[in-house]
This record gives structure tokens, C-alpha cells and sequence, in this order.
């Protein structure tokens, strides 16, 4: 026939690059479900949020994207339905106790009234509790569900998100650390 | 390894089992469509452009996800807030990131997947129009020889006596 | 016991089918009959055993048999009857004994079928398709056992996910996997081709039934599958390109491909290392589905449960498989002699256009399936290929691709004038420009797709009908002579006529149902009606129901046209007992030009129900043309040329003639 002889070759090798790829793929313990983060070095969204009140009354604070500013930030997007914001509760609990770090919060798509008595129960460990009652602000932060947490520098900038709750190896290796880094 | 995998797989599954309100939507529920009938069509185009991003290969159009929900809402408030199809799905992309476009950016990345078969289907054509002027050049021969059909013939005719 | 039996039959046939693989071989290389012969015996042997392993698997499902974990994990004793034998295959362990099965099936049927093919090279068909009944067997017994025991046994098992408990998703596995797994077969002619250092124009014309078969009940198993799509997940869409739609579809077109290019290879003797590769290519494409939905490497509607051990199984199978049949391709190729002279335009260059429109349609595909992991794969971040991809580069391909298919039945093998073909088809060239025409005219949303798809439409399914009513000179001559002649034309030719006028069908159900479907998605109360298409649907109220394993809010609507009541519907939500699983069902109220399509959804607590109504115009044909495409498929394997074993009795292949394809 004539045809250059290599060009035999050519199903052989694409296949070969593609198999190596997926052994490397498979092998590499990479989970497929992980989720990419986009806001990560980029400015907090601008926003608004009302503070927590039930039936009139007030029970935190809200805040907007200014508060961010000159202080190290962790948001943490939170709802007394999910069950994984109870699981992380005591490494909220324990962020907000490091020195020079104010952790505020964001009551998601959550009835006040069993918002207030789930922090009733558990302990309120937050500065600062907004509300996104109808998950108009949730997509803003690029949240996919909750809990969802983010640390944000003096700056507004976000440096860290984390999707799902924070285990105490997340806290230990993950923010602590980012936090570190950001007071020097 | 396996266990290594398992584990986030397992958080994840938890998170997203009880991570949604404990409520459930339908796609595209009533009410939610824009009154301008212009601006709802746009906002259909491109909710169907946009991943639900805690689905499973479903556009934010078909799914009943409260995420996906959120996400029809915003492109809607973009939309009456005088966005173009474009800012729209640039606001999203922002936030989400390249995974929640379902038509994937053309950049360096993903060149090969734009291009490669359409490169693919030139190269062909090439080599097809190469080997048609070789063929050209080269006195034509009679494709099934009678050898060739006589050989065919006479296994097929074989075979069939055999049983 | 019967698990016992069933583990002991998997045994029993994974080392006869190491015979199988083996003896033949080695007796077609020594040109020794009587080992030739074995391996028929063996194909056979192995497939009664895996069809007893098969029959023990569905006894311990039928029975409830709950020492066995599979029927734990997937089974339940309140489960309809039906819906305990299709939960057999509805998990991986069980759904690959009935790939096996089949597989096995396949190899018998070459064994029982095969007398026409040269008796060395149905040896090493036979001794191939062994082989690989041999690794997938070992990848059952060795990573995926269905008859592993529980102990202690629980008192009753957890129940089939409600989604796979429906007629449409029962059957969709095993005609999707009587197509896949039928191209085993034509890999094995390919393998054995190459062994032999042989392929003739012989090759051609044993290989295109297997082909023809294959593709029939894998276009069958996709539109099955499309179809459960349609009514099941509740907003009337039918296809996603999902990455496991996808892994289908991949084998489809190159197994198009195929198709055609062993006809070029069997009359013109052409195209044949080409042919070859498409064999090969078309089975990798299955096997790599096997792998995709398998190994979790892609999470889908359709994944069971994933599990990296499998996943490298299955990837040392297809690098073995596909890499050993690829190097052996490049080994052997080269010295196949081809006559290679073509022009342009003839029959076999259609043909050419095809394969090449086929293969670079399903690179497409392959590359929008696999690109998100290879950027994962090289750390560049995670993106998503959807749909807005597929339609701007595999549907453009498909354009030229259905032009071409209205032409190319009316050119004649070697060298075709085509001037005079288009002037043949001027009439059905004007009447799909003008129906084109027609639509810019009154459309002015997606005209120009409407335009294309349906002058497409029209166009393939106009010349596939002008070409048949010229070659049986309907008209022309008198009604008996027209008669005479269409039943003396060949069935093989009846069949490709059938199969491009439904892919005519498909595309025009494709584009109507896309552009002109019509909705009202709005809250209604019992006593409110809603206005859709010509037709007045009343909303009569919500019932709670309770059926079997699933409890339902079941809505009733009422549908009348000019005021006359024609139909009621329906639909439900309903949720399964064992897992508390809930699921939509639409109800759907189907003609032959569209479907009225209603779903029920949630009470916002008021005394009123979210309703979404679709009116889908010309969706049944999509459905309607899948069925078409098989029949031809079917049709055409009657033809008395491809009728496995039978004797020919004609001395040598008619010169060939236009059409006979």
C-alpha cells in the first residue's frame, strides 16, 4: 500500500499516551468529586447582611464586606438544618478563639427561630451572625452548600475557602497555618 | 489508597445528602419566570449553558437542586439589572469558576478539545487527497482482482458445504 | 446452594474458555482440524456454564435468597416479580455475568453460525473471542463476585435504587450490551485477520453481519435508554450527552463506520487495514465504556458504586486488549495488500465520507468525554463539557454527513456522475429547500437550525424514498411490474433504504421537538385548567395512593380538545418504601406527531401544586426512527448474502450494481 509505516503506529501511540494517563489518573488517589474554588486572591463580593433577629428582636449584629477591612476574617456560611455544621461546630468554636482572628457568620436559608435556638443549644461562638434568609447572597460567595468557610486578609481579600466541614486536620493544616501567614 | 479515597468521598456525600435545605424544588418552579417574556427566554438560554454544580452533568435549567435554583434567581436578577447574556454568565463564572460553564473556555488548555478533531478531520482530508493523486499517477489496477473474487468465492462456497 | 453452583459454573467456564483461547489457536497455526474444532465445543461449553452461573445468580434473586450479599445489597422480597429478575443485572457484579453471557453467547453463536467462514480463521476468531471471555471472567472471580455469602443473614434485603425499577431501564442493559459486546466478535475477525496476515474481500463479507447485528442492538439499546430518559427524569429532555450517553454512543459511530467500510471492503476490495482498525476501534470504545462507568473515574446517573481496584482491573484488561490488538495492528497492517484505486466520486467515496464524517464525529465525543479528567488528570483545574460544546462541533459534522447520505445510494461503484445524480434528485432537493425556506419564513426563533434540520430531514427521507420508487420504476411501469421488482430487490438494499430514512426520521423529531416545544409551568388547584398547544388541560385533584413497594401522590388531569374531553393523565410522585427513595413520574399522552407531557410537583401548602405541561411536537419519531434503524439493521441481515451459513448459490458475486449495499 505504500502508507508510511509509522503511521501504523499512530493508533498504538495515542492509545498508549491516553492508558498512561489514566493509570496516572487512577493512581493518584484524586478524588473526582473535589470542588475547584474560583474567589481564592480575589476581593470579597460586596454586600449587605442583615443581622439575626427573631421576631423583632435582635440577636447579633449583621455586617457588610467593609467590616472586612484591617482585620484577618473567617466567614462561615452556617444553617441549624445541616447536619455537617454541627460536626465542624467546635473548630468554629475554636477559630474564633485565635488571637487576632474574628469570626462572624452567615445563617443560611434558616428559620431565626431555630437558628437562635440551635445556637442556644450548641453556644454562639460567633462576633457577627448575618442573614441570607432566601440564598440570595449564598451564590455572591460561589457557596455550593453548607457549611462552607472562608478566610479572608486585612485587605477583603478571600485567601481560603473550604467546602464541607472543617475537621480538626483541616483546622490544624489548613487554616491555622493560612492564618499564620497572614499576621506576618 | 483505597481507604484515602473513600473518606472525602464519604464527607462529600454527607454534606450534600443533608447540605440542602430539607426542602425540594422542581425545576424551574412556577413563579420564577421573568414576566418580560424576552428576558425569560435569555435567562432559559443561558441557565442552559450554566452546570448545576452539585449535580451530575445537569444544567441549572433541568435541575431541581436548591443550588440551581439560587443560581436561575441570580442570572434572572442580572438580567432586569440590564446584563448582556455575556456579563450574566462572566458574573457567574467569577464566583464558580471555569467548572460551572458548560461551554468550556477557549485558551491554551483547551485548544486540542476546540480544534483537535476539526484539525483532525484537515489532516484526513489531506491524506485522502494525497493518496487519490498517488493513485492517479499509478496505472489503475482492478480492485477485486479475479483471483481475489474467485479465492472469496470458492471459501465462501466451502464453508457452506461443510454443513 | 445454588451460590455455589453459580461460583463453581464461573470457574468451570473461565478454564474452558482458557481452552478455548488456546486450542484453536495452536491448531490453526498446525493447520490441525480436530483442535480447530475444539474450540467450537469449548465456545459452546463455556457458554452453558456462564449461562448456568447466570441462571443461579437470577435464582438466588427470585427466591430472595438473602444469604447472598448481592441480593442484600439489591434486592428485597416485597419487589415485584419483574423487577427481582431485572435487579439481576441492575447492580455491577450481576451486570457483568450478563456480559459475560453474552460474550459467550457471541462466541457460540460463531461456532454454531460460523460454517461458512475459512475454518483457520474461525479457529482464531473462536480462540479471541476465548481470550477475552477468559479476562473478564477473572475480573468477576477476582474482584466482583456476586455470590459471596453474608453471615449472619438479614432478615430482608435493602432494595433495587427506584430508578432502575422500570420496564425501559430494565431491558435497556441488555440490548446495550448484545451491541458492545457484539463487536467483540468483529474484533475477533480483526485479530484473527491480522494473525493471519490476511484480509480479502472474503473478510468483508463475513465480518458485516456480525457488524450489522451489533450495531442493530446497540442503536435499539440507545434509544431505549433515550427513551427512559425522556419519560423518566421529568422534564421531557432525551438526551444529555453524559459522559456514560457518550461511552455508548462512541462504539455507535465507529460501528457505523464500520458498517459501511466493510461494504467497500467486501466489493471493492478496498479499505481493508482501514476496516480493520474500525473493528478494533469500535470494541475498544466499548470496552472503554465498561471502564468509564465501572471504575468511578466519571460520576454519572449511571455509576455503581466506584471502587479504584475495579477501575485498574478493567484498565489492565483494555491496555492488554486494546494495546496488544494496536500493536499488532501496526505489526501486521503495513503488509496487507489493498487495492487501492478510487475516485472522488463514486460509491466508495461516499462511503469514504462517511467513515471519515463517522470517526472524526466520534473524536468529538471522545474528546468532550474524557477532556474535564485529562485537565484534572494534568492539575489545570476542573472544567465542564456540556452540551453547548457537542452542538457546536459534532453538529455541524453531522450536516455534510446527511447531505451525503441522500447521494450516495444512487452512485454507482468506481466512478459516478454526479451531475446527473443531483439532477435525479432535483425534485427532493427543491422540496426540502422550500420546506427550509418555509420555516425562516415563519419562524424567527433558531430559524436557521430549524431551517437546516428539517430541509435535512426531508432531504433523507425524500431521496431515500425517490431512490427505491426509481429502482422499482414505481409509476413507471405497471403496478405489478413495480411489485415484482420490489420484492426481487435485495433485502440488504430494502434495509439500508429503511435505516437512512429513519435517521431522516430521527432528525426531524430531533429538530421539531427542540425548537417548537411549548410549556406552562404554573401552580394550579383542583378545578383550574391551563391552556397548551390546542389543548385545555383541567387539573381534577391530587390522591394518595399506595402500590406495592412505593406509596405516590398521584394528580389527575384531564385533557380536552375543542371542549371534548380526549384523555385523562396520571402523573405521580412517588416515594419507595424500603430506602425512602422519591422519584417523578410524567404521564404522558403520546400520538404519533407529539406528546402532551405532565409532570406533578410539590403542594405549596395552599391548596395548589406546581404543574410543568410540555407539548412536544414530533418527539415520538425520535423513538419512532431508533425502532426504524434496528428494523433495517434486521431486515437487511434476512438478506440471503448475509444469512450466516447459508449455502451461496449463485458461483460468483453479481458484478456489483448500484444500491446493493
Amino acid at each position: 500500500m505504500g502508507s508510511p509505516r509509522l503511521l501504523y503506529l499512530a493508533p498504538l501511540a495515542v492509545f498508549a499516551i491516553v492508558a498512561a494517563a489514566a493509570a496516572y489518573y487512577l493512581s493518584s488517589g484524586r478524588d473526582p468529586r473535589l470542588l475547584p474554588s474560583a474567589l481564592i486572591d480575589k476581593p470579597a463580593p460586596e454586600f449587605t447582611a442583615q443581622g439575626l433577629s427573631v421576631a423583632g428582636k435582635p440577636l447579633a449584629r449583621g455586617f457588610s464586606s467593609a467590616f472586612f477591612e484591617n482585620r484577618i476574617t473567617v466567614l462561615n456560611f452556617f444553617a441549624s438544618w445541616c447536619a455537617p455544621c454541627l460536626v465542624e461546630h467546635p473548630q468554629i468554636t475554636a477559630l474564633s478563639k485565635v488571637r487576632g482572628v474574628t469570626l462572624v457568620g452567615i445563617n443560611y436559608k434558616n428559620k431565626p427561630d431555630e437558628a437562635a435556638a440551635w445556637l442556644a443549644r450548641h453556644g454562639n461562638p460567633y462576633a457577627r451572625i448575618g442573614v441570607d434568609p432566601t440564598g440570595d447572597l449564598a451564590p455572591e460567595f460561589g457557596l455550593y452548600g453548607v457549611p462552607e468557610t472562608f478566610l479572608i486578609g486585612p485587605r477583603g481579600r478571600i485567601r481560603l475557602k473550604h467546602v464541607g466541614p472543617i475537621t480538626v486536620p483541616v483546622l490544624k493544616d489548613k487554616f491555622l497555618p493560612a492564618i499564620q501567614a497572614l499576621k506576618q | 489508597m483505597r481507604r484515602r479515597a473513600v473518606l472525602p468521598i464519604l464527607l462529600l456525600a454527607l454534606i450534600f445528602s443533608s447540605g440542602s435545605p430539607p426542602f425540594r424544588a422542581q425545576a424551574i418552579e412556577p413563579g420564577e419566570a421573568l414576566k418580560d417574556a424576552g428576558l425569560e427566554e435569555r435567562a432559559r438560554d443561558i441557565g442552559r449553558q450554566l452546570r448545576c454544580l452539585v449535580c451530575q452533568n445537569q444544567s441549572i435549567d433541568d435541575s431541581d437542586a436548591p443550588l440551581a435554583r439560587d443560581l436561575r434567581r441570580l442570572v434572572r436578577k442580572r438580567l432586569v439589572a440590564g446584563d448582556t447574556d455575556r456579563e450574566a454568565i462572566a458574573y457567574i463564572h467569577t464566583r464558580y469558576g471555569d467548572f460551572v460553564l458548560l461551554r468550556p473556555p477557549v485558551d491554551e488548555r483547551t485548544w486540542l478539545l476546540w480544534f483537535g478533531p476539526a484539525a483532525a478531520l484537515f489532516v484526513a482530508l489531506l491524506f485522502l487527497l494525497w493518496r487519490l493523486r498517488r493513485s492517479r499517477a499509478a496505472p489503475p489496477v482492478e480492485a477485486l482482482s479475479a483471483e481475489s473474487a474467485a479465492r472469496a468465492d470458492a471459501l465462501l462456497r466451502e464453508g457452506g458445504d461443510e454443513r | 446452594m445454588s451460590a455455589e453452583i453459580g461460583h463453581f459454573a464461573l470457574i468451570v467456564a473461565a478454564i474452558l474458555a482458557l481452552g478455548q483461547s488456546v486450542f484453536p489457536m495452536a491448531g490453526a497455526a498446525r493447520r490441525h482440524g480436530a483442535l480447530m474444532s475444539l474450540g467450537n465445543t469449548l465456545a459452546t461449553g463455556q457458554f452453558v456454564f456462564v449461562l448456568i452461573a447466570f441462571g443461579a445468580l437470577t435464582w438466588a434473586f427470585v427466591t430472595s435468597d438473602f444469604s447472598v450479599a448481592n441480593v442484600v445489597q439489591n434486592s428485597h422480597s416485597g419487589k415485584p416479580l419483574l423487577y427481582k429478575i431485572t435487579g439481576v443485572w441492575g447492580n455491577h457484579e450481576g451486570s457483568m455475568v450478563l456480559w459475560c453471557l453474552i460474550l459467550s453467547l457471541f462466541g457460540a453463536c460463531v461456532a454454531w453460525f460460523g460454517g461458512n467462514v475459512a475454518p483457520g480463521l474461525r479457529a482464531r476468531v473462536i480462540a479471541v473471542q476465548g481470550l477475552i471471555g477468559l479476562a473478564f471472567l477473572a475480573f468477576i472471580l477476582l474482584t466482583s463476585n456476586p455470590f459471596d455469602r453474608v453471615n449472619p443473614m438479614p432478615p430482608d434485603g435493602r432494595g433495587l435504587n427506584p430508578i432502575l425499577q422500570d420496564p425501559g431501564l430494565a431491558f435497556h442493559p441488555p440490548l446495550l450490551y448484545l451491541g458492545y459486546v457484539g463487536f467483540s466478535v468483529t474484533f475477533s475477525f480483526a485479530i484473527a485477520a491480522l494473525l493471519e496476515g490476511r484480509v480479502d474481500a472474503a473478510w468483508g463479507r463475513w465480518v458485516r453481519p456480525w457488524a450489522l447485528a451489533a450495531w442493530s442492538f446497540l442503536t435499539l439499546g440507545i434509544g431505549l435508554g433515550s427513551w427512559w430518559a425522556y419519560y423518566e427524569l421529568g422534564w421531557g429532555g432525551f438526551w444529555f450527552w453524559d459522559p456514560v450517553e457518550n461511552a455508548s454512543f462512541m462504539p455507535w459511530l465507529v460501528g457505523t463506520a464500520l458498517l459501511h467500510s466493510a461494504i467497500v471492503a467486501e466489493k471493492r476490495d478496498a479499505l481493508k487495514s482501514w476496516s480493520i482498525l474500525l473493528a478494533i476501534l469500535t470494541f475498544s470504545l466499548s470496552l472503554l465504556g465498561t471502564f468509564l462507568v465501572r471504575s468511578g473515574v466519571l460520576t454519572s446517573v449511571h455509576t455503581f458504586a466506584t471502587d479504584p481496584e475495579r477501575g485498574l482491573f478493567i484498565l489492565a484488561i483494555l491496555a492488554v486488549t486494546v494495546g496488544g490488538a494496536l500493536l499488532l495492528y501496526a505489526w501486521r497492517a503495513p503488509t496487507l495488500k489493498g487495492g487501492g484505486l478510487f475516485r472522488p466520486i463514486s460509491r466508495e467515496g461516499a462511503l469514504i465520507l462517511n467513515n471519515l464524517l463517522m470517526t472524526v464525529a466520534a473524536l468529538t465525543v471522545l474528546f468532550g468525554t474524557l477532556y474535564p479528567l485529562v485537565v484534572d488528570t494534568f492539575g489545570l483545574g476542573k472544567i465542564s463539557v456540556g452540551p453547548p460544546y457537542f452542538n457546536a462541533t459534532f453538529l455541524p459534522l453531522m450536516a455534510p454527513m446527511i447531505l451525503a447520505m441522500g447521494i450516495a445510494p444512487f452512485l454507482p461503484w468506481k466512478r459516478a456522475d454526479l451531475i446527473g445524480v443531483l439532477d435525479r434528485l432535483k425534485l427532493i432537493a427543491g422540496v426540502a429547500i422550500a420546506l427550509a425556506a418555509a420555516v425562516v419564513f415563519i419562524e424567527d426563533r433558531h430559524s436557521f437550525a430549524a431551517a437546516l434540520g428539517l430541509g435535512l430531514a426531508a432531504w433523507l427521507i425524500g431521496a431515500a424514498g425517490w431512490e427505491t420508487a426509481g429502482r422499482i420504476r414505481l409509476f413507471h411501469a405497471p403496478p405489478g411490474e413495480s411489485l415484482r421488482r420490489a420484492s426481487a430487490m435485495p433485502r440488504s438494499a430494502w434495509g439500508m433504504t429503511i435505516a437512512h430514512a429513519a435517521a431522516g426520521v430521527v432528525v426531524a423529531g430531533i429538530t421539531v421537538s427542540g425548537v417548537w416545544q411549548t410549556e406552562v409551568i404554573r401552580t394550579m388547584k383542583p378545578g383550574d385548567r391551563a391552556d397548551l398547544a390546542g389543548y385545555t388541560i383541567g387539573f381534577a385533584g391530587v390522591r394518595e395512593v399506595t402500590v406495592g413497594n412505593y406509596r405516590a401522590r398521584r394528580g389527575h388531569f384531564i385533557v380536552s380538545e375543542g371542549g371534548v374531553a380526549v384523555d385523562a393523565l396520571w402523573p405521580e410522585k412517588r416515594l419507595y418504601l424500603p430506602q425512602r427513595v422519591p422519584t417523578t413520574e410524567a404521564a404522558i399522552r403520546t400520538t404519533l406527531f407529539s406528546d402532551l407531557y405532565v409532570v406533578l410537583g410539590d403542594p405549596d401548602g395552599k391548596g395548589g401544586h406546581a404543574v410543568r405541561l410540555y407539548h412536544n411536537p414530533l418527539v415520538p419519531w425520535i423513538w419512532i426512527g431508533a425502532v426504524l434503524m434496528f428494523l433495517g439493521g434486521m431486515i437487511s441481515l434476512t438478506d440471503r448474502r448475509h444469512r450466516v451459513g447459508a449455502p451461496r448459490r449463485s458461483a460468483r458475486p453479481a458484478s456489483p450494481r448500484p444500491s446493493e449495499a
